[in-house]
């Protein structure tokens, strides 16, 4: 850094910003690298079913497969739609 | 026992081949019988960097398939007696090499060399998966820039996952973080992520870094491995990663820019 660089307020710093964004989708991309396989599958199948008896969307189910020290939790989260007493369900699965 | 080194990095265009050359030299140099095995097949370039590249006769291809014996095929080195070359073949056909193939090639050099250097050819197709999955260590090529870090860790999830080590649970590839094209200066001023950015978002054992470096183009230019320019900084930084990894203990260097305080507080270039 030169003299001049003393007095100049604002550094160029956009390393800064790359760090932040590849903190974010390398912690994201890490999650979901542990996942299984299967999942995808899993995921279109319980729609399969579910659509059997009711009319739900594509987007209204989600599977999320955590890891912990010592146990591994398959959650599947489905919102149910709006009935006449605007309430929806939620089922969880352990 | 013989090791077995894969150069990766995930990402193209980060000194992969640079590294290859400079590492199976720099062993070689230390008194360490190496191979270096091009595994970029369709795409060969080893041989240019290591020049060679006259002296092809047969390659990694003719070895698998049985066509040449792997002794035919080995380049001796013209710098070091104690280095030899593996070219790829430039056949266009991807499915060429087989991980039997490969495992065979390489327990026949295991039986002969100290260290097995895998020039991993780019991405996470059937050749980079081939070149890392017998790998004993894994030096992880990035350079300090988003796509680059990204790939790398994207790499580090297969290496933990689809290596031969992963499979058969045994004790994993030992990891370690080469970081080039660094230039402090830029660092310095904040425009690129510093060598403890990377380690912290990829939590890797740093084996060294490399400057962004004229001599390493000078040294491609003429076919003669970077670490041989002894007075180069990206010759010195090789030769100390070459160290590092054989157990000496030395400190880093080329992290912080170079420039005196005096020069620096005058802005002198």
């Amino acid at each position: 850094m030169s003299l001049l660089d003393y007095f100049r307020i604002t550094k160029g710093g956009s390393a800064s910003l790359a760090k932040e964004r590849l903190q974010i989708l390398v912690a994201h991309e890490r999650s979901s690298r542990n996942q299984p396989s299967y999942l995808p599958q899993l995921q279109k199948e319980l729609l399969e079913v579910i659509r059997k008896y009711i009319h739900v969307e594509q987007d209204a189910i989600s599977v999320n497969f955590e890891q912990d020290d010592n146990q591994e939790t398959l959650e599947v989260n489905i919102v149910l739609p709006d009935i006449d007493t605007k309430k929806t369900k939620n089922a969880k699965n352990t | 026992m013989a090791r077995i080194i894969v150069v990766t990095s995930g990402k193209g265009g980060v000194g992969k081949t640079t590294t290859s050359a400079a590492i199976a030299m720099g062993l070689a140099k230390k008194g360490h019988k190496t191979a270096v095995i091009d595994f970029d097949v369709g795409l060969r370039n080893l041989d240019l960097i290591m020049g060679c590249e006259r002296r092809v006769v047969y390659d990694f291809v003719n070895v698998i398939n049985q066509e040449a014996t792997l002794n035919q095929a080995l380049i001796r080195d013209k710098n070091c007696n104690l280095l030899y070359i593996l070219p790829a073949s430039q056949t266009r056909d991807k499915d060429a090499l087989s991980l039997e193939g490969v495992g065979r090639v390489l327990d026949e050099l295991k039986k002969d060399f100290k260290y097995i250097v895998c020039d991993s050819p780019a991405g996470i197709e059937k050749g980079a998966h081939l070149a890392m999955y017998f790998a004993d260590d894994a030096f992880v090529v990035t350079n300090p820039e988003v796509s680059s870090v990204r790939d790398s860790d994207r790499m580090l999830g297969i290496l933990a996952s689809k290596s031969r080590r992963a499979e058969l649970s045994e004790e994993p590839i030992k990891e370690y973080l080469l970081l080039t094209r660094y230039s402090p200066d830029r660092v310095k001023l904040g425009e690129m992520l510093s060598v403890d950015d990377v380690q912290e978002i990829l939590s890797l054992h740093l084996l060294g870094v490399i400057p962004e470096s004229k001599s390493v183009l000078n040294a491609s230019n003429s076919g003669t491995p970077v670490i041989l320019d002894e007075k180069s900084d990206a010759g010195q930084a090789y030769a100390d990663i070459v160290a590092r990894y054989l157990g000496e203990n030395r400190p880093h260097r080329f992290i912080d820019d170079k420039k005196g305080f005096f020069r620096n507080f005058f802005g002198g270039k």
